[in-house]
């Protein structure tokens, strides 16, 4: 059970209260370990991982009150449940520890029976928020669970400038139909986690992936430096570990694949799309469609990668690209200039 | 759920140095050998909550001295509270909410409560490693 065994930080100055809490906890069944003061308190939280904090308010060096404030302001501790005990006088001081983000208000002395209903309620809250934290994580990246984190989750987009790249396996579809379907299952998966480490080595989000074409954004939920140097450095990144895969699946005796990637850089609209049941994380406008045609495109230019004017000027020259010119490409009114590397 | 150990101010003069019902609480949940070992602690602990209270006082133009004060006389009030001592707790909770006192009268007698009690704990603590 949730409540058994779990590990619990008390921060109390007084010895006889600190000594008498770990006692109360150890008895049901709790590890314990204890601070005198605040900031010893988040020194250890910040070394060591508890599952609650029992904490005191009148305390040297850091209070509770203090220690709250600094708790709520760290994304890694904001989610710590905490439960202060005291024996302070008047109802503002515990409506004060209640609305910086404790959990619960014990007074001194505490009652033991009173003391394991409420760690019971607040480690099952506590699992019930982790479980939902480790789903966010599963289908969401840690920058979009990290801005859910930290501003909550609103259906509606904003206006930046990013770098969009698309990628895709030629003639996937061909290769699907020649081999097994656990075989074309596990090149997926082999083939994702690589793009991803590439993707993600350079600061680079996958938002969406379907079938064998995967949509990149940089600089967008969460702002990158040198959003489009990031990119082509993603982009020659995931070219060098195709190459690596194909050596591999050459010892197996399997056809190499090869991948198109296409990378526009400007303006997006950004957000959470979809109802407030499901909803998604995207980027779109011109320049992801732009990204999208361009990767199209590298198959018939026989080229790997294909960049916009936007993304090679912001370049400036720090990696060698070819001009090839401003080309019509499909559902584009006007010609765009293209470079091509790889 | 009523608080352990609060009474109404005018009722000091019949409360009991200790609570009998209170201390036997303690024994029950968190063991009278462990209760023993608090009382030690308790002893060893309190005596510098009353340094603390002297010192304010003797220091009283002191920055911060009123909080000191405060604090110790909170902490102290606390502890009376865990082990029953309801007499002691009342004087302790009586100098944290009105501050620094006049004079050290409040103090002499929150000592002279303080070994009171101290001894009255003591001996209930020996009864229950006796019994």
């Amino acid at each position: 059970m949730a409540e058994h065994g779990a590990r619990l930080l008390v921060a109390d100055d007084n010895k006889v209260n600190r000594l008498l809490l770990g006692r109360t906890l150890e008895l049901q069944g709790h590890q314990v370990a204890s601070a005198d003061n605040g900031r010893q308190a988040l020194e250890m939280l910040a070394r060591e991982r508890f599952d609650l904090l029992l904490l005191d308010l009148e305390m040297p060096e850091l209070d509770g009150f203090a220690l709250l404030e600094r708790l709520a302001a760290d994304p890694e501790l904001r989610d710590l449940p905490v439960i202060v005990t005291s024996s302070v006088e008047g109802v503002a001081q515990v409506a004060r520890c209640i609305e910086l983000g404790a959990d619960d208000f014990l007074h001194k002395p505490v009652n033991p029976v009173l003391l394991k209903a409420r760690i019971g309620a607040s480690l099952e809250k506590k699992r019930l928020r982790d479980q939902l934290k480790a789903m966010v994580r599963r289908f969401a990246t840690p920058q979009v669970a990290q801005d859910l984190a930290a501003s909550g989750f609103a259906l509606g987009g904003r206006k930046l400038v990013a770098s969009v790249l698309f990628s895709d396996i030629r003639g996937f579809t061909a290769l699907a139909e020649q081999q097994p379907p656990e075989d074309t299952i596990e090149l997926l998966n082999t083939y994702y986690t690589l793009m991803f480490d590439a993707i993600g080595g350079q600061g680079g989000v996958v938002n969406q992936i379907i079938g064998d074409g995967l949509m990149a954004v940089f600089g967008a939920p969460l702002p990158l430096a040198d959003a489009p140097l990031a990119a082509v450095r993603a982009a020659l990144d995931m070219q060098e570990m195709v190459r690596l895969f194909n050596a591999e699946r050459a010892a197996a005796g399997q056809a190499p694949i090869a991948i198109g990637v296409g990378i526009g850089t400007g303006e997006v609209i950004a957000g959470y799309t979809g109802t407030r049941e499901r909803a998604t994380y995207t980027c779109v406008g011109d320049t992801v469609n732009l990204a999208a045609r361009l990767e199209a495109h590298t198959k018939a230019a026989a080229r790997g990668v294909l960049i916009d004017g936007a993304t090679h000027t912001a370049l400036n020259g720090r990696i060698a690209c070819d001009a090839l010119g401003a080309l019509q490409l499909k559902g584009k009114a006007a010609a765009v200039e293209v470079f091509a590397l790889g | 759920m009523p608080v352990r150990g609060h009474r109404p101010e005018h009722a000091l003069p019949e409360m009991p140095t200790i609570d009998a019902a209170v201390f036997a609480d303690l024994e029950a949940t968190a063991g009278a050998g462990f209760v023993a070992e608090l009382v030690q602690t308790f002893g060893e602990e309190a005596p510098k909550l009353l340094g603390e209270l002297r010192g304010a006082l003797d220091q009283r133009e002191a920055p911060g001295a009123a909080e000191r004060f405060r604090r110790a006389a909170h902490s102290l009030k606390s502890n009376s509270n865990t082990f029953g001592a309801l007499r002691l707790a009342e004087l302790a909770r009586t100098l944290e909410l009105a501050g620094l006192p006049a004079d050290a009268r409040p103090l002499d007698a929150l000592e002279a409560e303080f070994a009171r009690t101290l001894a009255a704990l003591r001996e209930r603590a020996a009864g229950a490693r006796d019994g």
